[in-house]
């Protein structure tokens, strides 16, 4: 098994507002493997972008660490210092962002952003800076380099500047490569170029990735691993298999459903019924009682654990538990499980 | 290249139309200004009158008089001062330019930096005490006369601290100081103001967050990426700025004995000096006009997504 680079630990977050304390993060634990996709998926507003800043040390002024760790390099993170948190930040992990007709300076030569990023973190001449950044425009397959260099960001395409803005993120060759919904500002064809982009570097540079989307035909293409969010939680987490064929949260079985494949057709297409709760003071309870068909009398009274399904998958919900009435997924889900049981074997029996 | 001087052609066109109807305007309101040139005309025969008129050309019809003065502007003959006997306004005027001058480019260099400097910081804090104190410094500074601040300056660093001269032109750089002050009171106010509004948007923006990831700190951020896209802008209120400043100098040169431009103004005023009253109107049109234009084109050179769009 190979071995963790980050682990966060019993993370709270919340915003001070003036309609009172929003409760973005509740309480998530998760850990990231040497070289391994995990995708955070949820809902908009379920606290993906929060987790990630946290782990950026980028939070709003408003925002309060409630409680836990971000551990990395055997430190936590939380507990850095300004410059101590400047050096890991943008040099061992780096974050792509999501717009990237916004994310680029205007006024200035994109060339040199990247190699601005390249000398904060590494001590090398300007010369060595601008070679390197020349390399990584390169690698993320903007073509002549060297020209491209001295132009500006409005001389490039959505997805030109989707990929330098991978190319800054790459300068100090991080170890963990946050990608906050990356392809979602761009169309269908670009995104598949930057999913190929982001795991073509991933194989080269060994980094691990944590990526965020709310489209699952996009973690179905990258992930390892699946975390599924819900208000501010982690429902469910586990190997994108398990995940996708042997769902066991009703809030991931209503995602399954909503999510388009080759064999249904828009007419099958589920809607989860109802909109996300809001996070100041929630009610008591499991928060997605109230949009649940299977909810139980015991939901409403106390938030379910994580229940182990296997080793490697766990779900929040009180269905797991032992005293639970045996509950029958869609049966969209069941097919999938089905499927996914019977590939098992097979693949178990041909080993 | 060939996009380029065709623009240029055209705008030096309308900056030279808007100097003409400028030049006429001025030039017909002079003559509905009550009195005349001459501050003892009651005591002067009808005899005397005539033969000054006619020394002035004020005998003339209006129309041909106009005409006549637009041909020897066109050759730098501004005519005569009838202030300082048979002085060439033009003559007069070049002498004056050197103190005006000198005070202005003070005026606006130190003014804007330091402005924009308080803009950066207010911008950085925020809502926060050293925000506070700048805006209010910004509104006081655009709100208060710069001829009580010319005087409120002179009473504390000329009568009680004794520091400075209190006025002239005859201490070298000592004696720009305090005027050079009061006059860059309302380009510092202006710069910082609009920077800080700037900056706070543009801290805002995507690529501050960028910068932020990048692990940068938030002072470099501020003063390379943040400043970098806050003062493009503020070239557009260069010329607004310009503006006030000439206005400013004429109250300003006149107490503290500036022998400028601004001052020899106000004095041409009090004694209906047509010739240089008219020289000076189109004088400070002519920088302002020169002034809008150059802004123009560092605003197209500046700013690289103007520029594109602009040159190819
Ligand atoms: N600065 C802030 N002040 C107050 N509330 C905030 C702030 N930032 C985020 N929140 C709240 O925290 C919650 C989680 O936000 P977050 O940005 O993490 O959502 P998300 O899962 O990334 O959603 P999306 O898919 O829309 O990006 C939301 O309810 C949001 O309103
Ligand atoms: S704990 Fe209850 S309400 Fe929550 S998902 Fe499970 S069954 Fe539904
Ligand atoms: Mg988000």
């Amino acid at each position: 098994m190979a071995e963790k680079v980050l682990e966060v630990r019993r993370l709270s977050v919340s915003f001070d507002t003036y309609a009172g304390k929003v409760q973005a993060v509740r309480d998530i634990s998760f850990e990231l493997k040497r070289g391994e996709t995990l995708a955070l998926v949820g809902e908009s507003g379920c606290g993906k972008s929060v987790t990630c800043r946290s782990i950026m040390g980028l939070l709003a002024k408003n925002a309060k660490v409630e409680g836990g760790e971000i551990l990395f390099e055997n430190r936590d993170l939380l507990k850095l210092s300004n410059s101590a948190m400047r050096s890991t930040r943008g040099g061992k992990i780096a974050m792509i962002f999501q717009d990237p007709m916004t994310s680029l300076d205007p006024t200035m030569k994109i060339g040199k952003q990247i190699a601005e990023t390249v000398r904060l973190h590494k001590p090398v001449t300007r010369a060595a800076a601008k070679q390197r950044a020349v390399e990584l425009l390169a690698l993320v397959g903007i073509e002549e380099p060297e020209k491209r260099y001295h132009q500006y960001p409005h001389e490039f395409s959505g997805g030109q500047r989707q990929r330098i803005v991978i190319a800054i993120a790459l300068a100090a060759d991080p170890q963990i490569l946050i990608a906050d919904e990356p392809t979602t500002a761009l169309d269908v064809t670009m995104q598949a170029q930057i999913l190929d982009l982001i795991k073509e570097i991933q194989k080269k540079t060994g980094a691990s990735v944590i990526f965020i989307t709310h489209d699952l035909g996009v973690v179905a293409n990258v992930a390892d691993r699946v975390a599924v969010m819900y208000a501010g939680r982690i429902i469910e987490i586990g190997q994108a298999d398990e995940v996708f064929y042997d769902p066991r949260h009703p809030y991931t079985w209503g995602l399954l459903a909503s999510m388009p494949t080759l064999t249904t057709n828009d007419e099958t297409l589920y809607a989860i019924p109802g909109t996300p709760p809001t996070l100041i003071d929630p009610a008591p309870g499991d928060a997605f009682a109230p949009r649940n068909p299977w909810a139980l009398e015991a939901d409403r009274l106390a938030e379910p654990p994580l229940f182990p399904v296997s080793d490697t998958h766990f779900a929040a919900t009180w269905l797991l538990d032992e005293r639970a009435p045996k509950i029958d997924p869609p049966e969209s889900i069941v097919l999938r499980a089905q499927a996914f049981r019977k590939r098992q074997s097979e693949r178990s029996a041909s080993l | 290249m060939k996009r380029w001087s065709k623009y240029i052609g055209k705008r030096l066109f309308y900056m030279a139309l808007t100097l003409l109807i400028i030049a006429s305007a001025t030039f017909f309101l002079m003559n509905v200004l009550p009195g005349t040139p001459y501050n003892n005309q009651d005591r002067l025969t009808a005899a005397q009158l005539e033969m000054l008129n006619k020394k002035y050309g004020f005998d003339q019809p209006l129309f041909q008089r106009y005409i006549n003065y637009l041909k020897n502007i066109l050759h730098g003959d501004f005519g005569i001062s009838l202030q300082f006997s048979d002085q060439p306004v033009a003559t007069l005027l070049s002498q004056r330019m050197g103190p005006s001058i000198q005070l202005g480019l003070q005026a606006v260099l130190f003014g804007t930096v330091v402005g924009v400097f308080l803009g950066v910081i207010a911008a950085m804090h925020q809502n926060k005490f050293l925000d506070v104190f700048c805006s209010l410094f910004a509104i006081t500074g655009r709100s208060v006369p710069n001829f009580v601040v010319a005087v409120l300056l002179q009473l504390l660093f000329a009568i009680t601290l004794n520091w400075l001269p209190i006025g002239l032109w005859n201490e070298g750089f000592r004696s720009t100081i305090l005027p050079t002050l009061a006059l860059s009171i309302s380009p510092m106010a202006e710069s910082c103001r609009f920077i800080r509004t700037e900056m706070v948007e543009v801290l805002s923006s995507d690529y501050i967050e960028l910068a932020r990831a990048k692990g940068m700190s938030e002072i470099r951020i501020a003063f390379s990426h943040g400043l970098r896209n806050a003062l493009i802008p503020l070239i557009t209120v260069l010329g607004p700025m310009t503006v006030s400043l000439m206005t400013g100098s004429l109250v300003v040169e006149n107490i503290f004995a500036v022998p400028g431009i601004g001052e020899q103004f106000t004095k041409s005023i009090l004694s209906n000096d047509y010739y240089t009253i008219m020289a000076v109107t189109i004088l400070f049109s002519a920088l302002l006009v020169a002034v809008i234009f150059l802004t123009d084109i560092l605003y197209q050179i500046i700013d690289p997504r103007v520029r594109v769009e602009g040159a190819k």
